[in-house]
């Protein structure tokens, strides 16, 4: 895989795409980053256009999420269309709408994996998250159904304070199930900007005590480790693969180098994808930055080990700043406080924030094209 | 082997060229395969209905300087070990064209080497 990424990374190919289907959810979960309106979707034709400029762009991995991609029902014809260009299908859902027949038709066309959210193993505290009362129960039904078929299901959490206790419960439902399990440890701000979800972030305690669990990092002491001093291939390296080898593109055919990173690069509905892909500028300079460019990240003692996020550091305001979120994993993991984290304890102010904003209707189905504007909230 | 064999792209594989490699991606089991390019003539040309000796003789024997026995040989164990991965269909007869994936996107997106900047 790293020898695939390398070489799109060389050839400048797309090689992975997450294309959100619809904005629309038949769950509202408390830390959801999505407005759920429908603001002028692509219709079936549009994405159909969509996905074969893709697949000759060269995409190959292409993840279809939302929103809830069941609540499309053109969702099969899209998804049949796609594997006709041969794309390697990963899918993400709540699974609350698929039952046997769905997860037959998935088995058929050749899906690669289907990653289901499942945020407890407790009824009142998953649905208390979805604020969908059953939904823990369907989901499940839904992932035994899909393994029933013989499919790969990934079980996707997201650790908050509603489901803290709740990490190992997933885990050992997981492995009854058949499923492979993922634990995000961060709840991002909204896409528009709003902060509201982040006060749902476990805190640096639970990521501590996280942290130092082998079941979920393997070598504590190596997870753990004293960061090694930056050097200059560190400082050389790529902050991650958005708009290197991957990108986003939202349910407006809105163009970003990744679904954390709302940076509009254009629209796919006034530009083809590879023109986007191959001359915006917003790419280019995303691209271009290294380690060495990042202003605080640079003399950071975390600097060759930090998963720093440029996406949700440009929603604190600069792409080349940092990401509080990753400093203070990297601090719960070492006890050592990055260089943002001490110039925020001499210098405490509120966090700047991205607002992205609904621009006035172009035309007709052109109704919601969306776009970051340069406005900040706070300081 | 005396029959003839056809040879078929399977439904669930997932493919695309990059540079002058062809990706693979054998169904469920998530395992990444690169074809050469030898491979990636015999599955562009697995249509399913053109006989397997056929196919060497037209695009491979015509590509690669080899001769037609040995190169029916390779190809058959070659398209042995792709079926073996779920990544080709082999039959005695003709396999139905329904249920084979469009290979011309996979081959039309081979790109220009472009350096990143």
């Amino acid at each position: 895989m790293r020898e695939m990424s390398d070489r799109a990374l060389r050839l400048g190919v797309p090689l992975s795409v997450q294309l959100d289907l619809t904005y629309r959810c038949n769950e509202q979960c408390v830390h959801c980053y999505l407005d759920h309106d429908d603001h002028g979707e692509m219709t079936t034709v549009e994405i159909k256009h969509l996905l074969k400029e893709m697949a000759e762009a060269g995409v190959f991995i292409l993840t279809l999420s939302g929103g809830e991609i069941f609540m499309r029902k053109d969702f099969f014809e899209i998804l049949e269309y796609a594997r006709a260009l041969t794309f390697c299908i990963k899918l993400k859902t709540n699974a609350v709408l698929i039952r046997e027949a769905q997860a037959a038709r998935l088995r058929d066309l050749g899906v690669e994996s289907i990653q289901v959210s499942i945020y407890s193993h407790r009824p009142e505290v998953h649905d208390a998250i979805t604020k969908v009362p059953g939904s823990l129960r369907r989901s499940i039904n839904a992932i035994r159904f899909l393994k029933s078929q013989g499919l790969k299901v990934i079980i996707a959490n997201v650790l908050m304070t509603e489901n803290m206790q709740d990490y190992h419960g997933v885990r050992a439902l997981a492995d009854e199930l058949g499923t492979e399990s993922t634990l995000d440890p961060t709840v991002t701000p909204m896409m528009d900007g709003g902060r509201s979800t982040l006060d749902l972030n476990a805190g640096e305690s639970a990521l501590r005590t996280l942290f130092r669990e082998e079941t979920f990092v393997g070598d504590v002491d190596e997870f753990c480790a004293l960061p090694p001093a930056p050097d200059e291939n560190s400082m050389e390296s790529l902050p991650c693969s958005a708009g290197h080898t991957a990108c986003y593109v939202s349910p407006y055919g809105e163009f970003y180098p990744c679904v954390q990173f709302p940076l509009s690069c254009g629209n796919v509905r006034q530009q083809r994808f590879i023109d986007i892909w191959r001359n915006s500028e917003q790419l280019k300079e995303v691209r271009s930055i290294r380690l060495r460019d990042l202003s605080s990240c640079s003399q950071c003692a975390h600097g060759s080990t930090c998963t720093r996020c440029p996406g949700l550091a440009f929603m604190e305001g600069n792409m080349r700043g940092p990401s509080t979120a990753d400093c203070e994993k990297s601090f719960a993991r070492t006890g050592i406080p990055s260089a943002n984290l001490l110039a925020k304890k001499q210098n405490p102010s509120v966090p700047r924030l991205v607002q992205i904003q609904l621009v006035p209707a172009i035309t007709g189905s052109r109704l919601s094209h969306m776009g970051a504007s340069a406005n900040a909230l706070g300081a | 082997m005396s029959k003839k064999l056809y040879v078929a792209r399977s439904p669930r594989i997932a493919a695309r060229m990059l540079g002058e490699e062809m990706l693979v991606m054998a169904g469920q089991g998530s395992t990444l395969f690169t074809l050469n390019p030898t491979a990636t003539v015999l599955w562009q040309a697995a249509d399913g209905a053109t006989p397997l000796d056929e196919i060497v003789e037209r695009r491979i024997c015509s590509e690669f300087e080899v001769k037609p026995e040995e190169a029916l040989r390779d190809a058959e164990a070659l398209a042995e070990d792709l079926a073996k991965h779920g990544i080709l269909l082999i039959s005695e007869e003709p396999i139905a064209s329904h249920s084979i994936p469009s290979q011309s996107v996979a081959n039309k997106s081979r790109v220009q080497e472009q350096q990143q900047p």
